[in-house]
């Protein structure tokens, strides 16, 4: 949710159950300016609060102009200072992939890992058991990454790509109306496109260049992965996603208020095709 | 009762004079009027005896209480004189209670109360002899005047609180002389029934209204608090808990308006905590259960959680019926299922005698429905509260049905995700309800506190019953029963934790604690709420701050595992069974086997014709011999 406005953006996604208690919320307004005035970003998104078992991770993203570059991602543990996290490798996401269980709240904690690694000596191949370090810094980089990937959603007609390649924020959009709001089509994933180049040409005809140029909801795997509601009777439209519960994304429609927030522990619900 | 009250006009005139002179003179008046009254009184007697015996009886008390008004204002504070009908002297007192006799008797009832209110002992104890000896009181009033001015004869007229040195009711009870019984007049009626009403005991305990504030002002002028009137709230209180029977009806007002939560202060302190719905969303949940409230006779009631959907969303509301008010419903799907499971035994009966008959008899199955175990009444256990759901609030509430064993145990390892559509039945949703919410693990309360606690979840239900019981009910039905029992002889009891047990003692999950604690603010902790979030069931959060707590769960409804779900396998492929010579098949004979089996046979024959023929020869040679 954009940090300009936090409180309004709280308030409509407090649906879920989660949400920031007052002394935080003080705390995020003064100093998320300060951070988007120090590291000069276009725009600060607070992402949302991964729950630990001793404390909890607050996350902030910063964009710059154009907002589907790769973003900066900062967390504080208190809401008053912001350390930046460095961006995500491949190399991580697969070191960390093994990792399972709630994260502990303390960014210097190390996971221990046992794996097999095949050790060359000499001639013969043999292999040992190695103990591996994994920082929890890094596996929280890589669930953020994740859930941005998976999860993170905006609404179609929110942003607009210019024909030189920047997308940049629509600032005539006006909001969904209430048929379109409910439907999964209305809703993009807020990423480099994955699957838009798989579409018939004939269903690319009816596209917007400017404005459909990012994967909607349609098509996710699995399908019924997301839950869309009406609260407050047709006024706030909210999405979950099953996928990665604690993730809701909010829109008032005919407004231009819209955002998401994770609240969660930052696990994913693996088991979800046996449940739907 | 002829005579005329004397003088009644001349005495008119002074008043209005003592009446704005009152306030400043008021001692004065005090001091002169006992003497002037006194020989007035004796003759205003005969004529409204007790009209005026009530009158003095309150009068003296009026200047006694002006006094006391005045020594005690800097105690009291703000006391404002009841009315300027106080500051009249007594001769007047009874012509103006002649002249307006009944508005008179309203007032002076009032000022009655109001005396009461000021916190005057020694009221109640004239108002009694006033009220209870209408005979004596003219004399006691005597008495009163005389010790009057014993009192005011001393240094300052302030009367210490101490009964002992106020009148006593020996004192009163002397009655030297008979008065005519007097009759009722309007006034004395209302008085009479006033004091009846105040006597009148509660329902629920010995006391009554009067004894109360007789116990109540005697507490308060022996304490003699430093602000008396929020003391007497306070005391109200106390009063109440003790056993006072202190405004039942109010207290039942009370009580029924408090049959709807707090829901604002929970969501407040939530609120604090990091937790819960907005602001304005717990203001209509709260309008939401006073609809409710209303409805249905449910006290008390509590806002459990919410419960998200696919595609809607469910508030539950946790209740428990006032006792006798349940609907019978329930009992009508108990004598439904009763019939059917009566239907099942002869049927059973049946097919075993025609299996009997049957020569070849196919192995019965082995298996046996676990025995139905019932389930808990109403009001206890698993049951002991009943659940109400809605969409949004404002839309009306459904009400959950009761939950049986059977919904409980499948539903401990679920995995089914919750669709919101009221049609689709709840079963789930009430089992897993009383999963969560019967789990101590799920429920916080502060040490110390004991309030109404759902039991324990075992096995469905709250009290273990025993399934070797119900084997022996049904042995009546046949043999197979026996091997039944042997397998069932193996079961434990499941012994469910005692209600109330700490955390640190839930077990963990995977090394993990099953419960984070967390002050919401950390830096001012003495202001602070206490927060208790599960890790067991994402979503369950418990406050607490001083002496109050609540628990709340918002959530998907469902247990966070460490373990991934992993479908349960096949059975195991089964057992053939074994070769018996009986149903060993055997390989139908060749066509060369058979015709081989045929040339043999041909062969068997003609052999056994030729030995025939020679045994024939031999008989014709025999013969031609």
């Amino acid at each position: 949710m954009d940090a300009e406005s936090l409180l309004l953006s709280l308030e409509l996604a407090s649906g879920s159950g989660q949400g920031l208690s007052p002394d935080r919320r003080a705390s995020l307004l003064t100093s998320l300016l300060l951070v988007k005035r120090d590291y000069r970003y276009d725009r600060v998104l607070f992402w949302g609060r991964i729950l630990g078992l001793v404390a909890d991770y607050y996350i902030a993203q910063g964009l710059s102009e154009d907002q589907l570059a790769p973003r900066k991602t900062l967390y504080s543990l208190n809401c008053m200072e912001w350390s930046l996290l460095p961006p995500a490798t491949e190399e991580m996401m697969a070191q960390t992939s093994v990792v399972k269980g709630r994260f502990m709240g303390d960014p210097s904690h190390e996971y221990e890992h046992t794996e097999l690694q095949k050790i060359k000596e000499g001639g013969k191949v043999f292999e040992e058991e190695v103990v591996v370090q994994i920082k929890e810094e890094t596996r929280l980089v890589s669930i953020i990454d994740q859930i941005d990937k998976a999860v993170a959603i905006i609404p179609r007609g929110a942003l607009f790509k210019t024909p030189f390649g920047p997308v940049h924020v629509n600032r005539t959009f006006e909001g969904l109306s209430l048929s379109e709001a409910k439907k999964l089509s209305s809703y993009f994933h807020f990423r480099e496109p994955v699957q838009l180049k798989n579409k018939t040409l004939l269903e690319k005809a009816d596209l917007d260049p400017s404005l459909d140029f990012m994967d909607s909801l349609e098509h996710d795997i699995p399908k019924g992965s997301w839950s869309i509601q009406m609260e407050r009777g047709n006024a706030l439209v909210v999405l979950r996603s099953l996928l990665w519960p604690g993730l809701t994304f909010f829109h008032a429609p005919r407004t231009k208020n819209c955002g998401y927030i994770y609240v969660g522990t930052g696990e994913k619900n693996i088991d979800l095709p046996f449940m739907l | 009762m002829g005579d005329p009250p004397p003088d009644p006009e001349p005495p008119s005139q002074p008043p209005s004079s003592r009446r704005s002179s009152q306030v400043s003179q008021r001692r004065g008046l005090e001091l002169s009027r006992p003497q002037p009254a006194f020989p007035e009184e004796a003759e205003q007697i005969p004529l409204d005896a007790n009209l005026q015996g009530w009158s003095l009886g309150a009068n003296p008390t009026q200047q006694e209480n002006l006094t006391m008004f005045q020594a005690e204002e800097a105690q009291l504070g703000g006391v404002e004189y009841p009315s300027p009908n106080m500051g009249f002297p007594s001769e007047l007192q009874p012509q103006l209670y002649l002249e307006e006799g009944g508005i008179q008797a309203t007032q002076n009832a009032g000022l009655m109360l109001q005396q009461l209110q000021r916190g005057q002992s020694n009221l109640f104890q004239q108002l009694e002899s006033a009220y209870l000896e209408t005979q004596p009181d003219l004399l006691g009033q005597f008495n009163m005047y005389q010790r009057d001015d014993l009192q005011f004869s001393q240094h300052g007229p302030y009367l210490r609180d101490d009964p002992t040195l106020q009148f006593s009711p020996s004192e009163l009870g002397f009655t030297p002389f008979t008065l005519e019984v007097p009759e009722p007049e309007p006034l004395q009626l209302a008085v009479q029934n006033a004091k009846a009403y105040l006597l009148q005991t509660s329902v629920s305990c010995s006391l009554s209204l009067y004894e109360h504030l007789v116990n109540l002002l005697t507490k308060i002028l022996n304490q003699r608090p430093e602000d008396p009137l929020s003391i007497l709230e306070s005391q109200k209180a106390l009063f109440l808990r003790s056993g006072g029977g202190e405004g039942q009806q109010e207290m039942e007002e009370e009580v029924a308006e408090t049959a709807v939560p707090n829901v604002m202060e929970t969501a407040f302190y939530l609120e604090q905590a990091g937790v819960g719905l907005s602001s304005d969303e717990s203001f209509r949940i709260f309008m939401a259960l006073k609809q409710l409230v209303e409805q249905q006779p449910v006290h008390p009631c509590r806002f459990w959680g919410k419960i998200l959907g696919l595609s809607r969303s469910y508030l539950v509301a946790e209740v428990s019926f006032r006792e006798g008010e349940e609907e019978g419903e329930e009992e009508e799907a108990e004598e439904m299922m009763e019939g059917g499971e009566g239907m099942d035994a002869p049927d059973e009966e049946e097919g075993e005698e025609d299996e009997a008959k049957d020569t070849d008899v196919t192995p019965k199955p082995m298996w046996k429905p676990p025995p139905v175990i019932p389930r808990e009444e109403s009001r206890s256990g698993t049951n002991k509260y009943l659940y109400f759901v809605c969409n949004e609030p404002g839309r009306p509430w459904t009400r959950l049905p009761p939950v049986t064993p059977p919904q409980i145990l499948p539903a401990r390892p679920r995995v089914a995700r919750q669709q919101s559509n009221e049609r689709t039945p709840v079963n789930w949703g009430r089992g897993g309800l009383s999963s969560q919410g019967c789990f101590p693990s799920t429920y916080l309360y502060v040490v110390g506190m004991w309030p109404d606690l759902p039991p324990p979840d075992l096995q469905g239900r709250c009290t273990w019953v025993n399934p070797l019981q119900k084997i022996e009910e049904e042995e009546e039905l046949g043999e197979e029963e026996e091997k039944a029992d042997e397998g069932m002889e193996g079961v434990e009891q499941e012994v469910g934790p005692p209600l109330l047990t700490p955390l640190s003692e839930d077990a963990e999950i995977m090394h993990m604690s099953p419960w984070t604690t967390r002050l919401s603010c950390s830096l001012c902790p003495q202001y602070s709420v206490a927060v208790v979030r599960s890790n067991l069931w994402p979503g369950a959060y418990a406050y607490a701050s001083g002496k109050k707590f609540e628990n709340i769960y918002i959530g998907w409804g469902h247990k966070s595992s460490p373990e991934n779900f992993n479908p349960p396998l096949p059975a195991p492929g089964q057992q053939e069974d074994p070769n018996t010579p009986e149903i060993l098949e055997m390989s139908d004979p060749t066509v060369e086997e058979e015709q081989a089996l045929k040339a043999a046979q041909e062969q068997a024959l003609a052999a056994a014709e030729e030995e025939e023929e020679d045994e024939e020869e031999d008989e014709e040679e025999d013969l031609d011999d």
